[in-house]
């Protein structure tokens, strides 16, 4: 067994706590994004107040018409009409309107989430602060498995702290693929939230793994679980938003005033649901195979690869709740806002093994490393 | 418009505009085949559950069945149904289950005389095995065996069968473009369509030309029968792994048993301290195999300050026989490490100290020698032990009490365990007289006492005072009732000894869903319909459309690079060619869609030049 270097344990905290540092600056960031952007937003309206309400006005009768597509004050009309109604009807996706409305509003989200042409300052200064953060905690993740000379994931101090740092650099990868910046304070804020948790309440110095966890199996099934759980991160900001997002655009489409400027940065209901989809889809495999390990690495520990301890009950449940999800996508009448209600429900089954169950039930699986 | 589309197509911007709303692309795919039980389709192609229950009183009783069964593998239901067993799975983690830890199930019941029984009735300390619960999850594979099977069926004929027939408007699906090859290429309709399947095919398409002969010829293509695939495999395996499970309990068994450093286990019924059979066992099953525990070491942290004494190593050596008259073969245990021996798992589950005492009654006899197995209550293995002599005399003889590895005297008096490791070895015991209440044998795992019917001799509390032991004394008993002496110090570890034959099936199963489940939901399943025709001044007209079934962000560069495809293969060395006589115009339907809303209609056909 490797010694504990101390110095690395304590290079590792320095780096933890700088990396907080950077998050909560680049959460400051991505909150003041939106605000800026609402601000701008809500100053054109009221200029364009005449010529929204005219616009309204020819929005209802375009609907009338034989669907001829959308007016440029509303890229969302087109969604709000159809919605995925059967799965063949789903559409697939599509180069979008441009991203600026003629309105002149700053920036509209583009429908297939890639980067538009519109630059946002407040959003770059955010990313390039979660970038910075990302590094130093990357380095405060690695220094502390350096420490204790093994894989950084033992107990609920290092499960956050990893974790957290998983989901920030799941986050920094999608954004070079795709504009999901709208979700920056979201996600930023809940690593905060992790680092916060890992450094109040379950503090625990580097040291060695109890004889249970020594295991390849938990340098694979640890891993796959926290990675998945990233996704499904992503996802269950992408539901909530697209629940918010479904209610402003029925709202608009009734000709109502927007009441949420600033959800003009976030894509439309259809475009969240479509890419929710496809991340579901991969985090599900990553869930399965989590599953599939976790019950491989039960029989080498246990002697039974399923015992229904409460720890296996609810990585279970979140299995068969993402199912459920992928069949919702699937069935008449459950697309949409049902749909994402489930993914919400999953991610909250998510939340809760990760921390009421690990923290307050006991089992086999008792490793929080808190006593 | 008429310009670039050959096909009085003149509407085909307002089709790209409304096409997302439109299920004609849709039912273009579903249509084709009638016969496709895909649940997806009940509600267009055959009736909807709701359409069948307002007809229900008119079906009689084969009628009903028929209905009941639609309902039952409908993919609502399914999903219902997938939800119910994430609900009833909850219950499962909230109480104490009776597989898992009996001995907490009967201390809830006697803690909640009230509330106990009433759970106990929905079985809700038996979730797993209740009958509710196999319900739920008997309903779902029934939906799902009664789901697959037709699905099966529909997608073996569908492998079989040609693609389906061209639409008569290619401009309605989600992908669509046209193609114009110059009249100097000397490419006509028939070869056209030729090089279009030819092209098709080699991106892994079935395909099939229609009317190669007339002027309008066609192919109609399909590729991603995997997906289908995928999916009947992801949901047969599921029903692999619930069977591979049941077997496993119906054929394997499973067993405890406490072994002190020295002792043998032999792998028969009464080698176990628990066994636990599955329905078809039978004890032949059992290969008399041995397991003698040589030696059980623990490393503890010695290091850290934080996790000082936090167990770092856990090893037992073995000196196993896989059967009486084998040779002697030395093994370690470890966690996470188990032993295969006669087709079993053995697993290292728990370990403690077993002091070893002599008990002599008040004849000065020997009642009880031996190792007394002590349970640890904490990190620093604080163990609880009760020890038996019920053959003392004249009375029986009992004493309960706590062993302490390391005792320390805290600053309230009392002896409590410091260290996990035996540097200070302490006895602390109370003595009874009486009747132990013992009909016939003494059952080895018990480590209750019951005082009802004991005299105290020894106590805290008592004149006597409570038995400390260390290591080598001895205490003689008040009231001449004996003696006891602290002898020695051996570990002992608690094994469960496993056999499941129904395993690797599990794990087969469980491996096919996996990729099942990858293979459905990565792979597409597409159509492609291409269709040529001459134009009057010589010029080739092709367009092309595609169709996805479900869900597929990657239709259109899927379009993208069939058009690719084809304008190499028909126009590439004339690029130049091409852009000076302005003679290649192309529409894409992507393009089509996103630019309606901006401009007037009619503009849509604008000249993009993407080839050059
Ligand atoms: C044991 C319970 C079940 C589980 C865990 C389960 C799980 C899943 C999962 C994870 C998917 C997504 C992967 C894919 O798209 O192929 C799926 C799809 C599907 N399932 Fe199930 N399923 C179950 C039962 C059923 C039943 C009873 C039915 C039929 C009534 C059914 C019909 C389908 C269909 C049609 C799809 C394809 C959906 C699509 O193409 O998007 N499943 N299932």
């Amino acid at each position: 067994m490797p010694h504990i270097n101390e110095t690395f344990a304590l290079y590792s905290e320095r780096f933890m706590l700088l990396a907080a540092i950077a998050y909560a600056i680049a959460f400051i960031a991505f909150a003041w994004d939106l605000v800026q952007n609402s601000r701008t937003t809500k100053a054109v309206l009221e200029q364009s107040q005449q010529a929204a309400t005219a616009a309204s006005k020819k929005r209802v009768g375009a609907m009338s018409g034989a669907g001829s597509g959308s007016t440029p004050e509303d890229p969302y009309q087109e969604t709000v009409l159809e919605g995925p109604e059967g799965r063949v009807q789903r559409p697939t996706f599509h180069a979008a309107v441009p991203a600026g409305g003629a309105d002149g509003t700053a920036a509209t989200a583009d429908d297939s989430m890639r980067y538009g042409t519109t630059r946002r300052a407040t959003a770059r200064v955010a990313v390039a602060l979660t970038l910075i953060a990302a590094i130093v905690h990357g380095a405060g993740v690695l220094t502390r498995g350096l420490a204790a000379g093994r894989v950084p994931w033992g107990n609920m101090y290092e499960f956050c702290t990893t974790g957290g740092f998983v989901v920030a650099a799941v986050f920094l990868i999608v954004l070079t693929r795709r504009d999901l910046r709208f979700l920056g304070t979201f996600v930023i804020g809940l690593v905060l939230v992790m680092m916060t948790a890992a450094s109040v309440a379950f503090w625990t110095p580097a040291g060695h793994l109890p004889p249970a966890l020594q295991s390849y199996w938990l340098i694979i099934h640890v891993s796959i679980a926290v990675m998945s759980s990233a996704l499904f991160t992503l996802t269950f900001a992408m539901s909530v938003l697209q629940l918010v997002q479904s209610r402003r655009e029925t709202a608009l489409t009734g000709g109502a005033a927007d009441k949420l400027p600033f959800m003009r940065l976030v894509p439309p209901a259809l475009s969240l649901e479509n890419m929710a989809y496809r991340i579901n889809a991969i985090a599900f495999v990553g869930w399965t195979l989590t599953l599939m390990f976790g019950s491989i690495w039960a029989e080498a520990a246990w002697g039974r690869f399923w015992g229904w301890d409460t720890k296996e009950v609810w990585t279970f449940v979140i299995w068969v709740v993402y199912a459920g999800y992928l069949h919702a996508r699937a069935t008449r009448g459950w697309t949409g806002t049902r749909a994402a209600w489930l993914s919400i429900v999953g991610y909250l089954c998510v939340v809760f093994n990760f921390s009421i169950v690990n923290v307050y039930f006991a089992g086999l699986h008792s490793y929080a490393g808190i006593s | 418009m008429s310009e670039t589309d050959p096909y009085n197509n003149t509407d085909s911007l307002k089709d790209a505009v409304t096409k997302r709303q439109n299920s004609t692309a849709g039912d273009a795919l579903d249509n084709a085949r009638p016969g496709s039980p895909g649940p997806e389709t009940s509600g267009s192609a055959t009736p909807g559950p709701e359409t069948a229950a307002v007809v229900l009183p008119r079906l009689g009783f084969i009628g009903s069945l028929r209905w009941g069964w639609r309902q039952l593998t409908s993919m609502r239901t399914a999903l219902f149904l997938l939800l119910l067993l994430a609900v009833g799975a909850v219950p499962g983690s909230l109480f104490p289950q009776r597989p898992a830890s009996p001995e907490v199930v009967t201390k809830y019941l006697q803690d909640h005389p009230d509330t106990g029984p009433v759970l106990d009735w929905f079985k809700l300390f038996d979730v797993y095995s209740s009958p509710w619960f196999s319900a739920i999850y008997l309903l779902l594979f029934v939906s799902l065996i009664g789901c697959v099977i037709p699905r099966a069926i529909a997608h073996y004929k569908a492998m079989r069968s040609q693609p389906p027939r061209t639409p008569r408007r290619l401009s309605r699906l989600p992908e669509y473009g046209t193609l114009e090859i110059p009249p100097d290429r000397g490419i006509s309709a028939g070869r056209a369509i030729q090089d279009a399947a030819a092209t098709l095919k080699s991106r892994g398409y079935r395909v099939e030309v229609r009317d190669a002969q007339s002027v309008r010829p066609s192919v109609g293509a399909e590729r991603g029968f995997s997906k289908e695939v995928g999916n009947l495999l992801f949901h047969t395996a599921l029903i692999g792994v619930l069977v591979s499970v049941a077997l496993g309990g119906l054929f394997g068994y499973s067993g405890q048993r406490v072994l002190v450093e020295g002792e043998t286990f032999v792998n028969t019924l009464v080698g176990y301290d628990t066994f636990t059979p599955g329905s078809n066992f039978s004890a032949s099953q059992l290969e008399p195999y041995s397991v003698q525990l040589d030696k059980f070491s623990v490393t503890f942290d010695r290091e850290s300050k934080a996790h000082y004494g936090q167990p770092l190593d856990f090893k037992a050596s073995l000196t196993t026989k896989s059967s009486p008259s084998s040779p002697a073969q030395q093994q370690d245990l470890k966690v996470n490490a188990p032993v295969s021996l006669g087709g079993t798992s053995i697993y290292l589950v728990g370990n403690g100290y077993a002091p070893v005492v002599t008990v002599k009654d008040g004849n000065g006899k020997v009642a009880f020698q031996g190792p007394v197995v002590s349970v640890p209550s904490d990190g620093a293995y604080t163990s609880l032990l009760v020890i038996k002599a019920p053959d003392a005399k004249p009375s029986q003889l009992g004493f309960v009490g706590f062993f302490l590895p390391t005792a320390l005297i805290n600053d309230k008096g009392v002896a409590v365990a410091s260290d996990p490791d035996p540097f200070n070895p302490q006895l602390n015991l109370n003595a009874y007289y009486g009747n132990l209440g013992l009909d016939g044998g003494q059952p080895k795992n018990v480590f209750t006492l019951d005082t009802s019917k004991l005299t105290q001799l020894n106590g805290r509390d008592l004149a006597a005072g409570g038995i400390v032991l260390s290591p080598g004394a001895s205490y003689t008993l008040p009231e001449g009732k004996g003696s006891i002496s602290f002898d020695g110090l051996k570990r002992y570890v608690a094994l469960d000894i496993h056999h499941n034959p129904a395993q690797l099936w599990t794990l087969i199963f469980g491996v096919t869903g996996l990729l099942g489940l990858v293979g459905s939901l990565f792979l597409n399943r597409r159509r492609v319909w291409i269709r040529t025709g001459n134009h009057p001044d010589g010029r080739t007209m092709v367009e092309y459309g595609l169709l996805a079934r479900g869900e597929d962000h990657r239709l259109a560069p899927e379009a993208a690079t069939i058009r690719g495809l084809l304008e190499k293969r028909w126009l590439a060395p004339a690029a130049d060619r091409a852009e000076d006589s302005n003679g290649v115009q192309t529409l894409t339907a992507s393009s089509a869609s996103t630019q309606s809303s901006t401009q007037p209609a009619g503009t849509g056909s604008a000249t993009v030049g993407k080839d050059q």
